[in-house]
């Protein structure tokens, strides 16, 4: 049956590679214009306010928010529903995470990271439906995601421990000659840290679309042999989705992590 | 074949020209790099995320606790229920074992009693036919006895009469009285 | 010309992409070689992998900013 299946579907692709097989077959790659920012009702002027695609999935990521921690959970059964696991799934994977990594004094920050993880988990998948445009490729967005972080970490350290959190920076347990050069080290290191924040989660979504796109510019030129690069699409797409996972993860725990040393900056 | 790669290859010199062009215009290369967005994403990325705070820690994430907590407290309540169901269940099979016991002792008992019983009906019996058995002895060695006496009265008749008749055959005098104390002295010795 | 050159160096950041999969291989496979070894601690060891895993990669993604800089913006 699955055999079957399979070659059915390679028929399907090896047709369709030959009927719509573009007029002058050639390498019409443009993988960045995904990306694009487009203003949803027509005109060329992009203001702060305007709605644009960007408006259109974020509020799509809301809308997938709601209708599975809100909506999903409503029920408040005891024997859950799928959507209702799901959210509980959410919920204890990230107060765990929260717990375990930055401390049983870090609840008190559990709905901020769990915002954060939301949005950027729902964000990537959302971007993974073919057409849809991934708000958490672009620089702008995972820069204020970081930035955000960044700024309550440093405040949270200060309000916390006033100039003792300076102390993070002054490796204590290395020789007193070294500490100077270590704590240069450290400050600046601790100012890459939103860099590579951002750009890790940007990079990553950004590259694996890039990918698919450029895949996708192989399959449109090589007409009936299309099905190498769509077996190449599958498997990257495949690739993609655990990506998406683990790069939101990776953000909220790095998050965690850094919330650590503001919480607790014994070095 | 050896025309559509020939094709494709102006194809990538083609895509390449358009990639240097748009290089060339600026920032249409890369949207992530088109500043003049920037603003508009940074907006509508704050809005989102308030949005989402105010939604989760409002509404969802105190649902989904207490949803937790009270399944927590379910289970919690069913385990202590199912631990005093055990109990139970405990105290039950320990109750059926001593009242097994209690049967097995009480019958033990019954039929130790009923031994005892037919064994003191059988001695009584045997003790009945041993009575009965040397009456009957007794009453036969009595009769025995008497037979045995009266053999020796009539020895004593017949040996007195026998010797009457040989002193008389033998001329002698019938005297009674001397006979009989002679053979009461013969058979006595 | 500059153009053309803006290629050469795209490719040569794009380099450090694969580099940076060497990275993240050497910690995955220290990890699998520790969790081995040691399988009941592997479990609360995932956590410090993926950050671990993270920290290389961020760099191989820096690596490949400056391609696609030097392909788009230069």
């Amino acid at each position: 049956m699955g055999k079957l299946f399979f070659y059915v579907a390679l028929a399907l692709v090896l047709v369709s590679g030959v009927l719509f097989a573009p007029e002058h077959a050639g390498l019409a790659i443009h993988p960045m214009d995904q990306f694009g920012v487009e203003s949803l009702f027509g005109g060329d002027h992009i203001a702060w306010y305007t709605p644009t695609n960007v408006t259109l999935w974020m509020l799509l990521a809301v809308v997938a928010i709601i209708a599975v921690l809100v909506l999903g959970s409503s029920n408040r059964g005891i024997v859950p529903s799928r959507a209702q696991s799901v959210a509980e799934l959410a919920y204890g994977f990230i107060y765990k995470m929260v717990e375990d990594v930055t401390g049983k004094d870090a609840v008190k920050f559990f709905p901020y990271i769990m915002t954060l993880f939301m949005f950027i988990v729902t964000a990537n998948f959302l971007g993974l439906i073919p057409m849809s445009f991934t708000t958490t490729s672009h620089f702008a967005v995972t820069a204020v995601l970081a930035v955000l972080v960044f700024v309550t970490v440093t405040i949270t350290g200060f309000v916390l421990h006033g100039a003792k959190f300076l102390g993070l920076f002054w490796v204590s347990s290395a020789p007193l000659a070294l500490r100077p050069i270590l704590a240069i080290i450290e400050l600046i290191s601790y100012f890459v840290r939103p860099v590579s924040h951002c750009i890790r989660l940007a990079g990553n979504v950004m590259a694996g679309h890039a990918v698919l796109k450029v895949f996708a510019g192989f399959a449109g030129a090589l007409g009936a042999g299309a099905f190498l690069p769509i077996f190449a699409i599958t498997a990257v797409y495949a690739l993609e989705v655990l990506v998406a996972f683990i790069q939101a993860y990776v953000f909220t725990i790095l998050t965690c992590v850094y919330l650590k040393d503001a919480l607790h900056p014994s070095h | 074949m050896a025309s559509t790669t020939h094709d494709a290859g102006h194809g990538a010199a083609d895509a390449a020209h358009g990639a240097v062009d748009a290089a060339a215009h600026g920032s249409s290369g890369m949207p992530q790099l088109d500043f003049s967005t920037y603003g508009n994403q940074i907006f509508w990325l704050l809005v989102t995320l308030v949005v989402i705070y105010l939604i989760l820690s409002r509404v969802a994430l105190p649902r989904i606790a207490a949803i937790l907590n009270e399944r927590q407290g379910t289970i919690t309540n069913d385990l202590a229920a199912a631990e005093d169901l055990k109990a139970k269940a405990v105290e039950a099979e320990n109750a059926y074992n001593k009242a097994l016991a209690d049967a097995r002792a009480e019958a033990q008992r019954i039929a130790a009693e009923t031994r005892a019983e037919i064994q003191a009906e059988v001695d009584e019996a045997i003790a009945k036919a041993d009575e009965e058995i040397s009456a009957k002895a007794a009453d036969s060695e009595k009769a025995i006895a008497e037979i045995r006496a009266g053999a020796l009265e009539s020895v004593k008749i017949v040996a007195s009469d026998t010797a009457s008749a040989l002193v008389a055959a033998l001329g002698g005098k019938d005297d009674a009285d001397a006979v009989a104390s002679a053979v009461a002295k013969r058979t006595e010795g | 010309m500059e153009g053309d050159l803006a290629y050469i160096g795209a490719g040569l950041a794009g380099m450090g992409t694969g580099i940076a999969a060497l990275g993240v291989g050497n910690v995955a496979a220290n990890f699998l070689a520790g969790a081995l070894r040691n399988p009941s601690a592997a479990a609360s060891q995932t956590a410090t992998l993926f950050i671990g895993i993270a920290f290389a990669e961020a760099l191989g993604i820096f690596s490949f900013l400056v391609a696609l800089l030097l392909m788009f913006a230069v």
